[in-house]
């Protein structure tokens, strides 16, 4: 009994708050206590997890105690460790935000309350995906989280929803098709599909073998993890969906995507066969998402532009192959789950604050509402990549690690690193002049409301009379916007946004232990040794060694 | 291990006709493309266990060689859960688009469309400044956002 036994709790103990919650449909405040306690006790086991999996190396556990690789089995090691608990943690937000909003608006439009359980099952299926040894439990993994995601991505089933759904919908299927046939086709090569095993069994196949097998499980994986020529799908179906729903898409399921293409090229088919191709790949991923992103008018489309684009970061330190690239993969895929998270949340505020994430729109938020503005400035700074914020220090990460590597193919990555980390200070700097310092009354299309709530000038104590708005901006300007202030910004949906962002902030302060546990985590996935010994025991990685 | 030919052909023919139905634009039609799809991965599943042989249910005097290989039989059940449960919810968002829009076809973007027609001009960068910059208040001071883009407009 170790504590490495607890594993199964971080996939079971959601799966149990999901059953309970709902059971209780009609009773939502009861549901709102019980799924954010659930998750709550989550994080706690796998707080435990990563200390473990820190202290003393990769750890396996075989479900129902058959022995790998018969069984299927979890393993816990610094990579899927921390990856958990930062995903927890920001689910966590997200689940307080999103409960926040439903009392707010009294759970009015749609079926709100099949939310909880649905969440729930998605964090079950993102940390089933993140513990498994095993490759088909992998892909049930997925299927669990992205059936949950179906769900949330159509809740309420308005028409852009479901035109939006049906995308995202058929594009998934697809990609874990894909997966489904190159799982096939693997354990007809090797008959196994524990992935420990794997590891060992596929060396010793042929290459060309080895490549079909490898350029299917990148191709299937790059559709889920959004990589440029497979990323299409991503920036016209995520904005549609709930706002908390889009900030928990964009924070994990890419990011799981990632973490099974670490595994892939790091357990599974270790070496640099296809590194100059994923260097390309990353290229392009970086500048054609962050170019998508200028073009945008409306915040929400904007963010999932830049999140495509950023994807590029983590598949540039994964083709570097060396310790220091996949230590600052590991560490900016932290960093990008906190930070594009809370930017997604903060842009929910800022549609019921200023009425719509449409940029031509918006103005004048600084004044109305400083909060906000903090808010939005922080992870907009730390995902552009300002020193001193994590972002800055992934990124450096990552470009001495391209350095370091000296080919022509890493040195133009590096530079395109450099020119994406700029043009995503542009367009975070886009967004800021527009919703946030510019005068309401400059906009292209200005929002009455918001001409209203902003005294255009203010320095002179004139108040423009909105003779001709509607009802409601005079409603707003006649005083009454403090009684509706509380009401458009519930305090669980601030807080829940400030924790997320005070995260984001916490990652660049404790930079030093993170990067070193980023550092350990990168050194384990080069070795592989340890990965495979804790599963199939010692001695038996013999064959594996590099 | 023996390869079962019949059970391939057919596996490359579900997984034709699925692709094509796919790239079809009537939501009916790619629902069954995606089943067809799935129905295709399962039997290059089945097809893996290798030749059919014996249950697998342990008995001493039997040869490990004769019994039938369970794992993928294991994996084909799950994955056809999986996929009658994706059916399902994709019959669910076809029903809703029709009730919706009286179509079960793919829409398209309009975000897209209106990206495509942006013209190169930005109305932020691009303005010609206008030549009267007071800080004065105009006498329409209630219509001013109306009043100065014409003004504006006026001035170039």
């Amino acid at each position: 009994m170790n504590a490495a036994s607890l594993a199964p709790l971080a996939v079971a103990l959601p799966f149990m708050g999901a059953g309970l919650t709902f059971l209780l449909l009609r009773h939502p405040s009861a549901q709102r206590f019980f799924s954010v306690s659930t998750l709550a006790l989550t994080l706690a086991v796998e707080l435990i997890l990563l200390v473990t999996a820190w202290t003393s190396g990769p750890q396996s556990v075989s479900i129902g105690g058959w022995v790998p690789p018969f069984g299927i089995n979890m393993v816990v090691d610094e990579l899927s460790s921390l990856m958990l608990v930062i995903s927890t943690c920001v689910s966590l937000a997200v689940l307080v935000y999103a409960a926040g909003q439903g009392m707010a608006d009294g759970d009015e439009d749609g079926p709100v309350s099949i939310f909880h359980p649905t969440f729930l099952i998605l964090v079950a299926g993102v940390s089933n995906a993140f513990l498994t040894g095993d490759l088909f439990n992998l892909y049930v993994g997925f299927e669990i989280l992205l059936t949950a995601s179906y769900v949330l991505m159509t809740m309420g089933g308005t028409g852009p929803r479901v035109r939006a759904g049906v995308t995202y919908v058929v594009v998934s299927v697809i990609s874990s098709m894909l997966f489904l046939l190159s799982i096939a086709m693997i354990y007809a090569a090797t008959g196994t599909v524990n992935m420990a095993d794997l590891a060992v069994k596929l060396g010793e196949l042929d290459g060309s073998t080895q490549m079909i097998l490898h350029l299917m499980l990148v191709v299937a994986f790059g559709i889920k993890a959004a990589v440029f020529p497979l990323s299409f799908w991503l920036p016209d179906s995520y904005p549609t969906a709930p706002a908390p729903v889009t900030a928990v898409f964009a924070g994990l399921l890419t990011k799981v995507g990632v973490y099974a293409l670490i595994r892939t090229e790091t357990l599974l088919f270790p070496g640099d066969r296809i590194n100059s191709f994923l260097m390309i790949v990353a290229l392009l991923t970086m500048v054609v998402g962050i170019l998508g992103a200028l073009a945008q008018i409306d915040i929400k489309r904007m963010l999932s532009f830049t999140l495509v684009s950023h994807i590029g970061y983590m598949v540039f330190g994964l083709a570097m192959g060396s310790v220091l690239g996949l230590a600052s993969t590991v560490y900016y895929v932290a960093h990008h789950i906190t930070v594009q998270t809370s930017l997604f949340l903060v842009t929910g505020l800022i549609e019921r604050r200023g009425g719509t994430s449409n940029m031509d729109r918006l103005g004048g938020l600084a004044r109305l509402s400083p909060l906000l503005a903090i808010l939005f400035f922080v992870p907009a700074m730390n995902l552009a990549g300002i020193p001193p914020f994590s972002g800055f220090l992934g990124k450096l990460g990552l470009l001495q690690a391209g350095v370091d590597l000296g080919t022509p193919l890493a040195y133009v990555l590096v530079a395109g690193g450099v020119l994406t980390s700029l043009l995503t200070l542009l367009a975070m700097a886009r967004v800021w002049n527009r919703a946030f310092w510019r005068t309401p009354a400059d906009a292209e299309h200005p929002d009455p409301v918001l001409l209203a709530a902003v005294p255009d000038r203010a320095p002179r104590g004139e108040h423009i009379v909105p003779a001709k708005a509607p009802a409601v901006a005079l409603k707003v300007a006649a005083g009454k916007a403090p009684q509706t202030t509380s009401n458009v910004l519930p305090k669980s949906m601030v807080g829940a946004t400030i924790g997320l962002v005070v995260l984001g902030v916490a990652l660049t302060v404790f930079a030093g232990p993170l990067f070193q546990l980023s550092e350990q985590a990168g050194l384990g996935l080069l070795e592989r040794v340890p990965y495979i010994e804790a599963v199939l025991g010692p001695g038996a990685a013999e064959g594996a060694r590099p | 291990m023996t390869v079962n030919i019949t059970l391939l052909a057919v596996m490359g023919v579900l997984v034709a006709v699925g692709v094509y139905l796919i790239l079809e634009r009537s939501l009916t039609r790619v629902m069954l493309g995606l089943m067809l799809l799935a129905n295709g991965a399962n039997i290059l599943l089945l097809s893996t266990g290798g030749a059919a042989g014996l249950a697998p249910l342990y008995r001493s005097d039997i040869a490990p060689e004769d019994y039938n290989d369970p794992l993928p039989q294991a994996l084909i059940l799950t994955s056809i859960v999986i996929s009658f449960a994706v059916t399902a919810f994709m019959l669910g968002i076809i029903y809703r688009s029709w009730v919706l829009g009286r179509q079960d076809e793919v829409q398209d973007d309009i975000e897209d469309r209106r990206v495509r027609n942006q013209s190169s001009f930005d109305a932020e960068d691009d303005t010609a400044i206008p030549v009267e910059t007071t800080e004065f208040v105009p006498e329409d001071a209630d219509e001013r956002p109306a009043g100065k883009k014409t003004k504006q407009r006026g001035s170039r």
